[in-house]
C-alpha cells in the first residue's frame, strides 16, 4: 500500500507526455490539420522571408568567395581554420541531439520522445547540411570536392586513408545519409495519413507518391518495426562516432590544446548539450505558435533541461581536465596554452565561455525555470552561444600562438565570415519553416501508440 | 454483363483489441491468406495472422558485413597495393587508421540494406493496391482497423466467408474489387 502512494506521488510530479482526452482521430486531425487545413499565417511568411533573405546573403558570400578565393576571409597563417571549421563543428554538434532523441531514446524505451523526434530529426538534417557547406568551401576550390571520394581517376591517385580529415568525409556523409533514411522511413506512415486526409488533388498525388503506397498491413508493420529498430541500433554508435571523428581532426594532431585524449567524449557531450539547446529553441516557439502544448508538454521541456544539465557537467569536466593536463603534463606548450586562455588577447572569450557553458546553465537546477518558456529559451540561447565560443576557443586560441613566437599571429573574422555564418542560420531557418508547413512536424503514428486505447487487451 | 473479379472480403473494426481478436479467430478458423491493417504498429497482430518470419534482420546483417569488408579491403588495396605512400614511416598496412572508415561503411551499408530491404520485402513502393478501392479504407491511416480474407484463399467463398466475418461482429463488411 505504501508503495502505491509513492508511485502516485511520483507520477503527479511530472507533467504527462500527452494531455488526457485525445483519441486516434483527434490526434490525427490536430497534427495533420497544421499542414492540410490551417491557412498559412503572416508570421510564417515573415519568418520564412527573413530566413530566405539570409540564405541569399549566404549564397552571395559564397559566390564572392568562389570568385576571389579564401583571401576574403580572416584566415591566415597561423590560423588557417578560422570560422569555417568553428561553424562546421558547431553545426554538426547541434545535429547530434536529433539522433540522440530518435535513436538512443527509442532503444531506451523513452516514449516521451515520440512527440519531439520528428522535428528533432529534421533539425539534424538541416544542421548537418549547414555544417557540410563549411569544409566544402574551406577547401578553396569546392568544385573539386569530389576528389575526396575514392573513385577511379586519370590522375592515378587514391585518397589518404590515414588522415582524420578523410575519416570526416566518410563519417559526415554516412551520418547525413542514415539520418535522411531514418527521417524518411519515419515519415512514410504519416505521409499515407496525409494522402488519405488531403482534399487537394495535387497534394494527394504528391503525398501519395511519397507514401510509397503504404497501407498499414500487419506484415508491413512487422518488417517496418524491425527495420526501424535496426536503424536506431546502427544510428546509435554512428552518432557517437561522428563527433568522435570530428574531435580526431584535432586530437590526432600535435598542436598544443588539441593533442589530448579527453576530446572524443567531451566533444560528444558538448554536441548533445548544444543540440538539446537548439531543440528547446525550436520547440518552445513551435508549440506556442501551433498550440501544441498538449503534445509537447512541460515534461518534454523538463527532460530536455535535465539532459542539458547532465551533458553540461560532462563538458565542464572536459574543461577541468584540459586545464589540469595543461599544468600536470609538464609540457611547456600545453602550460602556455592554458596561460594564454586565461591571460592572452582572447581571454575574454574564454571567460565568456565559462560563464555561458558552466555558470549560467546551473540555473536549470531551479524547477521553476525548467518549466518557464522564456527562461528556458534564454538559457538555451546562452548555451548555443557558449558552445560556439568553445569551438572558437579551441581552434583559434590554439592555432594563433603555437610553438614558435615568430609564427604567432591574430585572427579577426571579416564581414564575409559573418555573412556566411549568419547565412547558414538563415538557411537552417528556411528549411525548418518549410518543414513545419508541408510535413507533419510530430510523428502521428507514434503519437497514436502513446494513447491508452492503443493497448491490446487480452481476452 | 461484365463482372469485376473480387480481390477479397474486408471487415472493419473499431479498436486494435477487436482486430487482434478477430484476426486470431480467422486464422484459427483455417483461413491462411489473410491480412490486417492498422494505423500504427500493433505487436500482437503479425502473430495473430500467422506471420512470424521476417527477413529484415538478415538482410541488414549481410549488408553490414559487405559494407565493412568492402571498406577495409578498399583501403588495404589502395594504401598497400595501388597507391602506397610513406607517411612518417608508418607501415603501408596501418590497420588502426583504417578502422574508422571500415566502421562507417558497415553502418552505411547496414542502414541502407535495412531500409531498402524492408521496402523490397514489403513490395513497396506500390502506389496502386486493390484495398484502396474500398472508400472506407482511407480511415485505415487514421483510427480504423481492417481485416481482409483474400479471394485466393482455398477456403474463400463469397457467402460462407461473409457469414464467418459477420460472426466476428465488425462495424461493416465490404467486398474488395481487384
Amino acid at each position: 500500500m505504501a508503495d502505491r502512494t509513492e508511485e502516485v506521488a511520483v507520477a503527479n510530479r511530472n507533467a504527462p507526455v500527452i494531455q488526457p482526452g485525445y483519441t486516434f482521430g483527434t490526434v490525427t486531425d490536430k497534427i495533420s490539420a497544421i499542414v492540410l487545413n490551417r491557412p498559412t499565417s503572416t508570421g510564417w511568411f515573415i519568418g520564412f522571408g527573413v530566413g530566405f533573405m539570409l540564405t541569399m546573403m549566404m549564397l552571395f558570400a559564397i559566390g564572392y568567395l568562389v570568385v576571389r578565393g579564401t583571401g576574403i576571409w580572416g584566415i591566415n597563417i597561423p590560423v588557417g581554420w578560422g570560422f569555417a571549421i568553428v561553424n562546421f563543428v558547431w553545426w554538426i554538434g547541434i545535429g547530434h541531439a536529433g539522433t540522440l532523441i530518435s535513436a538512443i531514446l527509442l532503444l531506451l524505451r523513452q516514449s516521451w520522445r515520440n512527440s519531439i523526434n520528428r522535428f528533432a530529426e529534421a533539425m539534424t538534417l538541416f544542421a548537418v547540411a549547414s555544417a557540410g557547406i563549411f569544409p566544402l568551401i574551406h577547401t578553396g576550390r569546392p568544385w573539386l570536392a569530389y576528389w575526396m571520394v575514392p573513385y577511379p581517376n586519370t590522375m592515378n591517385y587514391w585518397p589518404q586513408f590515414r588522415s582524420p580529415l578523410l575519416w570526416d568525409v566518410f563519417a559526415v556523409s554516412t551520418y547525413f545519409t542514415i539520418s535522411l533514411l531514418f527521417w524518411f522511413i519515419g515519415l512514410v506512415p504519416d505521409l499515407a495519413t496525409l494522402r488519405d486526409r488531403s482534399q487537394n488533388r495535387v497534394a494527394q498525388i504528391i503525398y501519395g507518391m511519397l507514401a510509397l503506397g503504404w497501407r498499414g498491413s500487419a506484415r508491413h508493420w512487422h518488417r517496418y518495426e524491425s527495420a526501424y529498430l535496426l536503424l536506431a541500433g546502427l544510428a546509435t554508435p554512428l552518432v557517437l562516432s561522428v563527433h568522435t571523428v570530428v574531435s580526431f581532426d584535432f586530437a590526432i594532431s600535435i598542436v598544443p590544446g588539441w593533442h589530448t585524449t579527453i576530446f572524443p567524449p567531451y566533444f560528444v557531450a558538448g554536441a548533445i548539450y548544444s543540440g538539446f539547446a537548439m531543440v528547446l529553441m525550436l520547440a518552445i516557439p513551435i508549440r506556442k505558435l501551433y498550440a501544441l502544448e498538449d503534445f509537447i508538454t512541460d515534461r518534454h521541456l523538463q527532460n530536455s533541461a535535465k539532459v542539458m544539465l547532465a551533458t553540461g557537467w560532462i563538458v565542464a569536466y572536459g574543461y577541468g581536465i584540459e586545464a589540469f593536463m595543461g599544468w600536470y603534463s609538464g609540457n611547456r606548450y600545453d602550460a602556455f596554452t592554458l596561460w594564454n586562455r586565461l591571460h592572452g588577447p582572447y581571454a575574454f572569450l574564454y571567460y565568456l565561455l565559462l560563464a555561458s557553458n558552466i555558470l549560467i546553465p546551473q540555473l536549470l537546477w531551479i524547477r521553476k525555470l525548467r518549466t518557464s518558456n522564456v527562461g528556458l529559451f534564454l538559457v538555451a540561447l546562452v548555451i548555443l552561444i557558449g558552445m560556439w565560443l568553445e569551438r572558437f576557443v579551441i581552434i583559434v586560441m590554439s592555432l594563433h600562438r603555437d610553438f614558435l613566437n615568430s609564427s604567432w599571429g591574430m585572427y579577426y573574422p571579416t564581414r564575409w565570415d559573418w555573412m556566411t555564418y549568419i547565412g547558414t542560420i538563415g538557411m537552417f531557418l528556411t528549411a525548418m519553416f518549410l518543414f513545419v508547413r508541408i510535413l507533419p512536424m510530430i510523428s502521428i503514428f507514434e503519437m497514436r501508440t502513446l494513447l491508452p486505447e492503443a493497448e491490446v487487451k487480452a481476452e | 454483363m461484365k463482372t469485376t473479379p473480387i480481390y477479397g472480403m474486408m471487415a472493419e473494426f473499431d479498436s486494435a483489441s477487436d482486430l487482434v481478436a478477430a484476426a486470431r479467430k480467422t486464422h484459427e478458423a483455417g483461413y491462411q491468406k489473410i491480412d490486417a491493417y492498422s494505423p500504427f504498429p500493433v505487436e500482437e497482430l503479425a502473430e495473430a495472422i500467422g506471420f512470424h518470419k521476417n527477413g529484415v534482420p538478415l538482410v541488414t546483417l549481410i549488408g553490414g558485413l559487405i559494407g565493412g569488408l568492402a571498406g577495409y579491403l578498399m583501403q588495404y588495396w589502395m594504401a598497400v597495393d595501388s597507391y602506397p605512400v610513406n607517411v612518417g614511416g608508418r607501415p603501408y598496412h596501418s590497420w588502426p587508421s583504417f578502422i574508422i572508415v571500415t566502421f562507417e561503411m558497415t553502418i552505411l551499408f547496414g542502414g541502407i540494406s535495412a531500409v531498402f530491404g524492408m521496402l523490397a520485402l514489403n513490395g513497396l513502393p506500390m502506389p496502386y493496391h486493390p484495398v484502396f478501392n474500398v472508400p472506407r479504407f482511407a480511415m485505415a491511416s487514421k483510427d480504423r482497423f481492417f481485416l481482409i480474407v483474400f479471394s485466393s484463399d482455398p477456403k474463400y467463398s463469397p457467402t460462407s466467408t461473409r457469414q464467418f466475418l459477420e460472426s466476428l461482429e465488425p462495424r461493416s463488411i465490404s467486398e474488395v474489387p481487384s
